[in-house]
């Protein structure tokens, strides 16, 4: 009979859900009772909702448990682990029967995260026995040429999966086309991109794909040097990278002669970033892995022509990379087949936000965003109503709920003033302001701006001047169209995509959600309750019973009140956070 | 706006006598005349001291040849680099897109509350030094915060407190 084998999710996130103490526990028992089993420690499923999670795989087939803590561990040891029955009651998805989570994982196709919490992210073998390294090892054995292996990307219509959207086969063309002894391939993991963390998940749970993926291109181009421009952010994911790209040299798929070709010499590097979000940017990158302040120069010339250290350069993103490998190995035809007309294959996407069943979820290109929604991520907290969806970060916008049947590929988005970006999607219910929202992008993209050009460096700050005041109720007439002309000032005077696309918060908020600006700046009032100077909580004489719940749960100690008499928030010291209006039984908590 | 953050800064970094600056002997070793070692010999200094001290700046140039004002323009530019001392235990609070919806403000201020600094402080007693940051990418389990290497997820103000409280409370035993 096969060795049992149990798989504890320890991503960055899961370890944050209690995922460590968990896999302690199991390995404690293991040790105890030593018993024969193989425990490995895997990336993430993606499934972050249900963390921390727990996959056996027995004779029988899978079963992934989910939420599981220490007590659960035990539990389900004793039960399946050593008696081969599974506890139904924790599992959340199984190859046997129907769980109420399935759904979940319908409708999803795993290209880029294929090997995510499947392997051990810090074993090669784990790696190669999915089909690890042999898309590198069929374009050497089978003598194919660069221009095929070119020609394959092109036709297969992957497209930057950084946000850009560019086609990654003309790119690695423009690269190999200019003559150079030396040439750079970099993996940009600067992923800065607040609400997105597909490529965090990709670094820690399969970095070998990644590092396949820029073999391939470094063969492709002709590239000589590799670096993986990560963010200091992601501790884990540096660590698991270091790893991996050691176990490569010890096979000889790094350095020289890699892979026994003679003269095919490539190594990579990890650079750790040091907090700059204008760094995903290709040419701040640069400067950033120069040395320098990460400050975005003119193009042209472009990286493919004058990159890192003036040399021909390609840069790709972690997710484009890591589609590369399955699409040389099963050609453009397994990739192309998903999507739509211009946007092929699959795409992470990140689900957050007041949604239900949050995580990684990877989708066929063309999708709608209901679908992803509501269909995979379970609808929205609470059964609140679905105001709005944010895509693609501080560069993106605001998709409004009736809007929401769009298809998602890179040209649908575009058409709606968001973009695809890295696949961030940030659910809004109907208690999100999107004038707070604009402002909390604005106060971010404002914060980020390098300097350089003077309408992103002001625009933004008086943007989000005239947006504070509104949140603040001291909103004046005509600053929607101050807001306005800024925005398009904005765009047009800034050098890079950063200043380029800083405004479109704010003016997909005001094309979508005008009535709100209005409600702020005429009424004064937020119609989501939700900015704090708008807004205050007070207590309901008739309905308060004198519970002290209020008063116990209020992390600034604003109430006061005696057991059984009524209560009294202190407006002064209250910061508006809501905790008292939630956790009142009696509705004796008012919000205006 | 990065630029604003020099002028706060500029007069905050002080001498310390107490810096022990042989310490940065290995690093420089190690990163001495290789191209781009500037961001790495600052993010080694950091990782020594805790922070960036005017001395090692100084101590850095003298020994690698790196011009003061390309080494001052890099540590005030990215968002890692500090140039005063910090607590012994640093408060990241996430503030990324998905916690801002989960009412993140809440957390950073119970905990200015608790702790009564202001964000980017430190205590007086230099155990805490709380900082808001973009993301730490741990966006299901949203509000986040990070301290030290360890992740809180699914926060309350009331239960980012106590956590705090509790390592304050070990520290004082």
């Amino acid at each position: 009979m096969e060795k049992i084998k149990v798989l504890v999710g320890m991503a960055s996130c899961g370890i944050a859900a209690g995922a460590s103490k968990v896999y302690d526990k199991i390995f404690e028992l293991k040790k105890l009772e030593n018993l024969d089993f193989e425990l490995v420690k895997t990336g993430c499923t993606g499934m972050c909702f249900r963390e921390p999670l727990v996959e056996i795989i027995d004779h029988s087939g899978s079963f992934l448990y989910g939420e599981i803590d220490e007590k659960k561990a035990v539990e389900i040891f004793e039960k399946h682990i050593k008696n081969s029955e599974p506890v139904k009651d924790y599992v959340v998805k199984s190859d046997l029967f129907e769980t109420s989570d399935a759904p979940y994982f319908k409708g999803q196709v795993k290209t880029v995260l294929r090997n995510c919490g499947v392997i051990d992210p810090e074993s090669i073998c784990d790696y190669e026995k999915q089909n690890g390294y042999k898309a590198i090892k069929k374009i050497l054995n089978e003598n194919i040429t660069q221009e095929t292996v070119i020609q394959t990307i092109i036709d297969s219509g992957l497209r930057g999966r950084g946000g850009g959207g560019f086609s990654t086969g003309m790119k690695w063309k423009f690269a190999y086309n200019n003559k150079s002894d030396e040439k750079f391939i970099i993996c940009n993991a600067d992923e800065g991109d607040p609400g997105a963390f597909m490529d965090r998940s990709v670094l820690e749970g399969d970095p070998h794909s990644v590092l396949e993926g820029m073999i391939i291109a470094a063969f492709a181009i002709g590239g000589t040097e590799g670096v993986i421009y990560c963010r200091a952010e992601y501790p884990l994911a540096i660590i698991r990278l270091n790893i991996a790209l050691s176990q490569a040299r010890e096979k000889s798929y790094l350095g020289k002669n890699i892979f026994g070709k003679e003269g095919f010499n490539f190594d990579i590097h990890v650079k750790e970033g040091a907090g700059a979000f204008v760094c995903g940017e290709e040419t701040a990158l640069m400067a950033s892995v120069e040395g320098e302040r990460g400050m975005p120069r003119r193009r042209p010339p472009f990286p493919a022509v004058s990159g890192l250290w003036k040399k021909p350069t390609n840069i790709n993103n972690v997710e484009t990379f890591a589609n590369v490998a399955s699409i040389i190995l099963n050609g453009a035809e397994s990739f192309n087949k998903y999507g739509t007309e211009k946007s092929k294959g699959t795409k992470v996407f990140a689900l957050t936000g007041k949604i239900k069943h949050g995580g990684l979820v990877e989708v066929p290109m063309g999708i709608s965003i209901n679908d992803i929604i509501f269909k995979l991520g379970g609808g929205i907290q609470d059964d609140k109503k679905f105001k709005a969806v944010q895509l693609g970060g501080p560069s993106g916008g605001c998709i409004p709920e009736y809007m929401s049947d769009i298809l998602v590929d890179y040209d649908s988005v575009n058409a709606t003033g968001a973009i695809m970006g890295s696949g961030g999607m940030v659910v809004m219910d109907e208690t999100t302001c999107m004038v707070d929202m604009a402002r909390f992008f604005l106060d971010f993209t404002q914060k980020e701006s390098c300097g350089k050009c003077t309408f992103c460096r002001i625009g933004t700050k008086r943007m989000l001047e005239i947006l504070i005041r509104i949140t603040e109720g001291e909103g004046r007439e005509g600053d929607i169209e101050l807001l306005e002309e800024l925005a398009y000032q904005i765009k047009d005077g800034s050098l890079c995509g950063l200043g380029q696309t800083a405004p479109n918060p704010v003016l997909t908020t005001i094309k979508y959600f005008r009535n709100e600006y209005e409600a702020h700046i005429k009424d004064k009032k937020c119609p989501s309750y939700n900015c704090k100077k708008l807004i205050t909580y007070t207590v309901v004489e008739d309905k308060c019973t004198g519970c002290v719940v209020c008063a116990k749960n209020c992390p600034v100690n604003a109430i006061t009140g005696e057991r059984k008499k009524v209560h009294f928030i202190n407006q002064e010291i209250c910061i508006k956070c809501g905790v008292c209006f939630n956790k009142c039984k009696f509705e004796a908590i008012k919000l205006s | 706006m990065r630029i604003k953050r020099i002028v706060n800064e500029i007069n905050s970094t002080t001498t310390d006598s107490t810096i022990e600056i042989e310490k940065l002997d290995p690093v420089i070793e190690k990163f001495r005349n290789k191209k781009g070692n500037l961001i790495p010999i600052l993010q080694a200094t950091q990782n020594t001291f805790g922070f960036i001290p005017k001395d090692a700046f100084e101590y850095i140039a003298e020994k690698t040849g790196l011009l003061l004002t390309d080494m001052y323009g890099v540590a005030t530019f990215y968002a890692q680099f500090r140039l005063k001392p910090v607590g012994k235990h640093i408060i990241k609070v996430c503030h990324g897109t998905a916690c801002h919806v989960q009412n993140a403000g809440i957390i950073t201020e119970s905990i200015m509350e608790a702790l009564k600094i202001s964000d980017g402080e430190t205590t007086p007693d230099n155990l805490f030094t709380l900082e808001s940051i973009a993301c730490l990418g741990c966006c299901s389990l949203a509000p986040v915060m990070m301290i030290d290497k360890e992740v809180y997820g699914k926060l309350t103000g009331k239960l980012s407190v106590n956590i705090v409280k509790e390592i304050q409370l070990k520290e004082k035993n």
